[in-house]
């Protein structure tokens, strides 16, 4: 065994570079796990749409599959949160004073806000939390980030079925704009993938940026309006420079919150959304989905790197 | 170049294919804050003095397989059979030099899609769809699946979450789904040594089929018996360098008397490599 240790002589004859290029060439190979074309990305990823489905429902799945209760945690999770941030917000720091519906108002707000934010910090995961996936099958690497968000729209699915309840039980009417909430949610979605796309990548180069995130979304949080009318505080801070008020409530955040807020609850007015809101949303959505789409593609050989 | 047989088609193609994997947070400071500190700021002039490591799993190796061709990997633990397989499927980037496939190799091996949460019911379904199966080719297939598993032999397991078999079940299950695919190039890692003598016995025939609707398979194993079965060529990699490459018999005898398994004869070394080389030729 002491030979071993020996450099082992090369004894196959190496073929010159040039030669192997040009036979790959004449019969047609292409370079493995190279980048595909943007087009042809998207195809493929079209194509793994009942993966990206499948994986993200599993995963929701055996989240609580270990669990007494099991599915039932699914809306007691988002349920108890809102209650936390009542027992807070609402009754110990009073900031429930001159908001109508308040309970309402706080429990869309973390609903909303809890979506962008596990969608986030789960996209933050999805490369470097499924290595062991990305290095033992071939697929878009997108189909990861993707899925993770939709497991958080699933999410949302039920802590929404709990706020209808809660709705009704705080005496909000059924009106017809709870329909609106379906494209507030589908452009908050394409907001969360791309959010979730851009710090996939940036996660599975520096994974420390996951240890990050929390405060990152945290500070976000405070700053969107989840527990507390950005429009109250304006009105109360009137010595702020004026460029204050737009910028708050063009927080991408704010603006999906606020979106919901106005669908869901009768006393929330338009004259509390930012003008222009569903431009600005889509704008949003458009700018992060497509942005982060492209961002993520541009490093898809990459993943899988120690 | 000279000599083109059109009857040999080339599949897969490595041309001086190094591998490097980078491992965080190790030499000198190994984990303490300053040599983090350090990593951060001067990431790009000393990555090595701030500790990251390179380590490098594949150098320079180059081959030409053919459509029908079944080709052994062999070598000591380490020498960079697995990371090499990983790199044809387009799983691991190069570090240098390139890798032209036909179409796309695949890996056979789920493991890392299923669930253990999940009812092995599910896992098929997951498994299959990670593979890149349609949902209509996996019910097709559902039954062949469970069947050949041996799942349900002994009662109604497939409707159990995955965490209550036992490990040889899991396994068994796992071979099953990922063999149920019918792959261009089909790379298998060790995938034989799984489960009980019948349910190799089975696996084993499973694989020749998969071997005949393949245009190429790579075997990586331990099992010398298994690599004569099964390849007709076989790679030599040892740390990381191809150290031999030609017809099994002949590259199977160095392996041996370099392992010191069934002592046959004393390393002549420099020896067979002239008849063992000829596979190499860029047909």
């Amino acid at each position: 065994m002491s030979q071993v240790l020996d450099t082992p002589p090369l004894t196959a004859p190496t073929p010159a570079a040039d030669d192997l290029a040009a036979l790959a060439a004449r019969h047609g190979l292409t370079v493995s796990g190279a980048r595909p074309s943007l087009p042809e990305y998207v195809r493929r990823l079209w194509a793994r749409r009942h993966f990206i489905a499948a994986f993200s429902t599993a995963r929701l799945t055996s989240q609580y599959s270990q669990a007494k209760l099991g599915q039932v945690w699914q809306v007691m999770t988002p349920l108890l949160n809102a209650a936390v941030y009542f027992l807070i917000f609402g009754v110990l720091l009073g900031t429930k004073k001159g908001v109508p519906d308040y309970i309402p108002f706080l429990v869309t707000g973390v609903f909303v806000w809890t979506f962008t934010q596990s969608s986030i910090l789960s996209g933050t995961r999805a490369i470097s939390g499924n290595q062991g996936l990305v290095r033992a099958l071939h697929f878009p690497r997108a189909a990861l980030p993707i899925s993770m968000c939709l497991q958080q729209l699933q999410q949302l699915l039920f802590s929404m079925a709990a706020l209808v309840v809660i709705l009704l039980a705080f005496g909000v009417p059924v009106a017809f704009s709870w329909l609106l909430a379906v494209p507030a949610l589908l452009l908050q979605f394409t907001f969360n993938a791309g959010m979730a796309m851009i710090m996939a990548r940036v996660g599975a180069k520096t994974p420390d940026i996951s240890q990050l995130m929390p405060f990152v979304l945290r500070t976000w949080m405070y700053a969107s309006g989840v527990m507390w009318s950005i429009e109250h505080l304006l009105s109360k801070h009137n010595d702020w420079p004026s460029w204050v008020g737009p910028v708050l409530q063009a927080n991408p955040a704010a603006v999906y919150i606020d979106l919901m807020r106005f669908a869901l609850i009768d006393s929330f007015h338009a004259s509390q959304l930012p003008a222009h809101v569903w431009a600005i949303a889509t704008g949003w959505a458009l700018l992060a989905g497509v942005g982060g789409f492209i961002y993520f593609w541009k490093a898809e050989e990459t993943y899988g790197r120690g | 170049m000279a000599d083109h047989t059109s009857e040999k088609i080339p599949t897969v193609i490595a041309d001086g294919v190094d591998i490097v994997y980078r491992v965080n947070g190790t030499g000198a400071g190994r984990g303490s804050a300053t040599a983090a500190l350090n990593r951060i700021l001067r990431r790009k002039n000393a990555e090595k003095a701030a500790g990251v490591r390179k380590v490098h799993a594949v150098r320079n190796v180059s081959f030409v397989a053919h459509r029908g061709e079944a080709i052994g990997l062999i070598g000591t633990n380490g020498s960079g059979k697995s990371t090499l397989l990983k790199a044809v499927a387009g799983l691991l980037p190069v570090e240098n030099g390139h890798i032209y496939t036909d179409g796309q190799p695949s890996l056979l091996g789920v493991n890392a899609a299923l669930m253990n949460d999940l009812t092995g019911e599910r896992n098929v379904y997951l498994g299959g769809l990670a593979m890149g199966m349609s949902r209509e080719q996996i019910k097709e297939r559902y039954e062949e699946i469970v069947d050949f598993s041996g799942i349900n032999d002994k009662g109604d397991f497939i409707t159990l979450p995955m965490r209550t078999y036992s490990s040889g079940m899991a396994a068994r299950l796992r071979f099953s789904i990922a063999a149920a695919k019918d792959h261009d190039v089909l790379l298998i890692d060790e995938a034989l040594a799984t489960g009980d003598a019948n349910f190799r016995k089975r696996s084993e025939a499973r694989i020749r089929d998969l071997r005949k609707s393949a245009g190429t398979v790579f075997l990586v194993s331990h099992n010398n018996k298994s690599i004569r079965d099964t390849c007709d060529r076989v790679l030599w990699l040892e740390r990381g360098e191809l150290r031999m490459d030609g017809p099994t018999e002949d590259v199977l005898a160095e392996y041996e008397a370099f392992t010191g398994d069934k002592t046959t004869k004393p390393k002549p070394k420099p020896r067979p490599k002239a008849t063992a080389t000829k596979v190499t030729q860029p047909s």
